[in-house]
């Protein structure tokens, strides 16, 4: 069974726009007593529109707004040209495709599983269940009534093919309702019912469609005599050329002959069902408000038992929590927990929120507290090592992970990784702490660097005063904090020139040099730049590193 | 831990209960000059240096590697056909320890390290203890290593006593390194003075430096008489360098001095010498207790 909400997006809007409607009309209503004035207001002709580069697009219009002229894709400027009254609204597309999702699974109320059908319509798998409501007919009716009562407008249709009901509810003959069945019978009887649907009906990509309007096969019935098989000559010359045309479109989207297999059932569709997911949630209503923080703790302890229990039941661990706190006086309090790995530890969840729970205004009490998943990842069941926890009590690594960064803040604990710069401070990224266990090191964004690098690297380098024979020899001796070193040995130069795909074409380049001074301390200093470059004046010299 | 603790004293069999192998196996241990790849590594090292030069993070990461290498070699013994150690390493810093001293450079670190080094930036001396404390908890690290600039408040002996029972009980070692400050009163393990030392003559480039090289006074030890080191780091592993040098001169004296002799008086006469004659018995006293429970 194919349902298409042929105007989901508007529908969804006037529902949106209905509370504040409703609202009003009631109270007009009442003053007035007439009711064409409430449906009057409704039907202003309305867009729904997206900014685009080319200006406001329209989406989607009401019937009022079809009737004055507007139709989906124009400019609205074209629209407004024809009827300058034309309201507008924005549209909101990732919000349709959320609505459908819930749609789909709420549409599973007439059969075992359902798919999407973006951007309209929902799938339902209806195989040997039309009886339990009293057969097709009755199904469909049901649809229709249910629909009604969302106030969306609907059209459905049964049918042996996936393809074939979807065909038959945008395309097919509208009688009565608007819902068709299409009985189960052979092919070609079920090519005769579908011959006069258009093209379109095959849900092909508008290129394709241009193509076959070209070709002048305008109804299914066209296509199918084409490929069903050849009388003469010229009609096995067109199903070839047919044939030769389409043979590299794999995509069935792109192919208007898998599709028509697709319709007749040939060849299996596979579908994607909705799988529901339940975010796990546990809360506890208390009798009494809650002002004292060592009973929140005990209350918090509870529910992150509970949690734990229901993680363990899904097979899954917790990456994002919340805390929310519902207080007598309405107001709520919301805490927020990001875990560097998947757990469902309660002591370790309780601990984590324990810090966060700091300073938190009682007011007159809490009544509520929910703890909610908001990011949940498979967790499989391991055994608990009792001999080595029983041993050392040692945290695991993401627990440690994440006690650091609740307290010190995520910034703080960093891992250096190596990327593909000759830029010393380029040529490390710093990445969350255990982001390496999830995505591996690659191996192209790794530099053989040949020479020796410093231990420790400076923020910032800093600027020395050096003693050298100019134009570029060597240092004699610098500067650095306030006290002179005596250069005994010098390694270098190592030249690093600019990135000048990403720097100002003022940048210089830098000669580093690896020395060590009369006591032996090991320096990375470079000169910025030489003179005569042509990008400044006399160089500077800098110490960048900290050898060991 | 300048004094015996008096609790503990009466626990300690008196010397006549002790057979005289014992003892002489317990004075040679005490006896035994520090030297790299010994086995029994320190749980709670500090080594105190300049900021100006490396040379604390340098010697913390050459002794910390020293140490994991023996760890990884006992384990070999064992027979145990363990996978290479993919351990983390916790490298902590405060704020004013980057400031003065920068950031570890990958690139720069051993080749075994690159990637297995997790950097910690606390604002406060404080948070740096946290940080510090928290990881020596964890299992799954090899080592930590610290650097903690200054003398600040947080860090008193108890604060001290804090890491080294983590690290005991959880048998991760910290190697902490105090840029520019003040040796007081710890419970390190080990205490460590490092400053850098003129680096032997590569054998390539004579004009360049040479492999990293430290002169590292271990001042006041638990398990091992003081004295005064020249170590370098060549490819593979930490090494005594050979060439004498006056302090060198005295590392070669024979073992056999009594330990009521203060050793190396000169040097120790600088810094709390009071201390000198305690350090020696307290040591002995507690060594004692730790061979007659275990």
């Amino acid at each position: 069974m194919a349902i298409w909400c042929a105007q989901l997006s508007v529908d969804r809007w006037r529902l949106s726009q209905g509370d504040r409607a409703r609202e009003a009309e009631s109270a007009g209503a009442r003053a007035q007593g007439d009711k064409g004035e409430s449906e009057g207001e409704e039907e202003l002709p309305t867009a729904l529109i997206t900014e685009t580069a080319h200006g406001p697009r329209i989406d989607a219009v009401n019937a009022a707004g079809h009737a004055a002229g507007a139709r989906t894709g124009q400019m609205l400027a074209d629209a407004r040209a024809l009827y300058p009254g034309l309201k507008t609204a924005p549209s909101d597309p990732a919000g349709d495709l959320a609505f459908l999702e819930k749609l789909a699974l709420w549409a599973q109320r007439w059969g075992p599983w359902s798919a999407l059908d973006p951007p309209d319509g929902v799938i339902v798998d209806v195989t040997a269940v039309a009886h339990l409501f009293g057969g097709e007919g009755r199904l469909l009716a049901d649809v229709e009534r249910a629909f009604a009562k969302r106030h969306l407008a609907v059209r459905a249709a049964i049918a042996p093919t996936a393809g074939a009901a979807w065909a038959l509810a945008h395309f097919g003959p509208r009688l009565g309702g608007g819902s068709s069945i299409l009985a189960p019978s052979s092919e070609e009887a079920m090519m005769r019912q579908l011959a006069d649907l258009p093209a379109a009906a095959l849900r092909l990509d508008t290129d394709v469609l241009t193509v076959l309007r070209r070709l002048g096969l305008k109804r299914l019935g066209d296509l199918a005599d084409i490929t069903r098989g050849a009388i003469n000559r010229t009609e096995a010359a067109a199903r070839d050329a047919l044939h030769r045309r389409f043979r590299g479109r794999k995509s069935p989207s792109a192919n208007p002959l898998i599709r028509l297999d697709q319709l007749l059932g040939r060849v299996p569709e596979p579908l994607l069902p909705v799988v529901p997911q339940h975010m796990p949630l546990v809360q506890r209503r208390l009798m009494e408000p809650l002002r004292h923080r060592s009973l929140l703790d005990q209350v918090l302890e509870d529910l992150a038992q509970d949690m734990a229990r229901e993680l363990e039941a899904q097979g899954q661990g917790a990456r994002r929590l919340e805390l929310g706190m519902w207080r007598v006086d309405g107001e709520v309090i919301v805490r927020r927990l990001e875990l560097a790995a998947a757990t469902r530890d309660a002591a370790h969840i309780t601990r984590l929120f324990a810090e966060k729970l700091e300073g938190i205004e009682a007011g007159f009490g809490i009544e509520t507290v929910r703890l909610r998943v908001s990011w949940a990842e498979p967790f499989a069941a391991s055994q608990s090592d009792v001999e080595e926890a029983a041993a050392r009590h040692g945290t695991s690594l993401s627990a440690c992970i994440d006690r650091l960064s609740v307290r010190l803040g995520p910034q703080a604990v960093r891992r250096p990784v190596a990327h593909a710069s000759h830029l010393p401070e380029r040529g490390v990224i710093w990445q969350p702490a255990l982001s390496s266990f999830t995505a591996p090191l690659t191996a192209p964004n790794t530099l053989n660097i040949p020479l020796a690098r410093p231990l420790k690297l400076l923020d910032r380098p800093e600027k020395i005063a050096v003693l050298y024979a100019s134009p570029d020899g060597y240092p004699q001796r610098f500067r650095w904090r306030a006290r002179v070193h005596e250069v005994a040995r010098v390694q270098g130069p190592e030249r690093i020139a600019p990135e000048w795909w990403r720097e100002r074409s003022t940048t210089r380049l830098r000669d580093y040099y690896r020395i060590e001074d009369k006591q032996g301390a090991r320096y990375w200093i470079y000169r910025s730049g030489i003179t005569g470059d042509g990008r400044g004046g006399t160089p500077d010299w800098f110490l960048h590193g900290i050898d060991a | 831990m300048t004094k015996p603790d008096p609790l503990s004293r009466p626990k300690v069999p008196p010397l006549a209960h002790l057979s005289g192998v014992d003892v002489a196996a317990l004075s040679k241990q005490r006896e035994a000059r520090w030297r790299p790849g010994l086995t029994d590594q320190p749980l709670h090292s500090e080594i105190f240096a300049s900021a100006r030069d490396a040379s604390g993070a340098g010697l913390a990461l050459a002794l910390a590697r020293d140490g994991l290498s023996v760890c990884e070699g006992v384990r070999e013994q064992g027979a145990l056909a363990e996978a290479e150690d993919r351990r983390q390493i916790l490298w902590v810093q405060d704020k004013r320890a980057v400031e003065l001293s920068g950031r570890p450079y990958i690139h720069g670190l051993p080749e075994e390290w690159r990637e297995r080094v997790i950097c910690v930036e606390a604002g406060k001396p404080e948070d740096a203890l946290f940080a510090l404390e928290e990881g020596l908890k964890c299992r799954d690290l090899a080592c930590v290593i610290g650097e903690i600039a200054g003398n600040p408040r947080a860090l008193d002996f108890t604060a001290s006593r804090r890491l080294s029972l983590a690290a005991e009980k959880h048998g991760v070692a910290l190697w902490l390194v105090r840029l520019e400050a003040q040796s007081d009163l710890s419970s390190a393990r080990m205490r460590w003075r490092a400053r850098p030392a003129v680096s032997p003559e590569p054998r390539w480039d004579a004009k360049g430096p040479g492999v990293p090289t430290w002169q590292a006074e271990l001042f006041r030890a638990r398990s091992h008489a003081p004295g005064e080191w020249k170590l370098a780091q060549d490819a593979k592993r930490l090494c005594v360098s050979k060439s004498p040098k006056p302090p060198a001169k005295e590392t070669e004296r024979p073992l056999e001095h009594t330990p009521d002799v203060p050793f190396k008086s000169s040097r120790k006469s600088r810094h709390k010498p009071a201390h000198n004659g305690n350090l020696v018995r307290a040591t002995f006293g507690r060594s004692m207790a730790a061979v007659s429970r275990g």
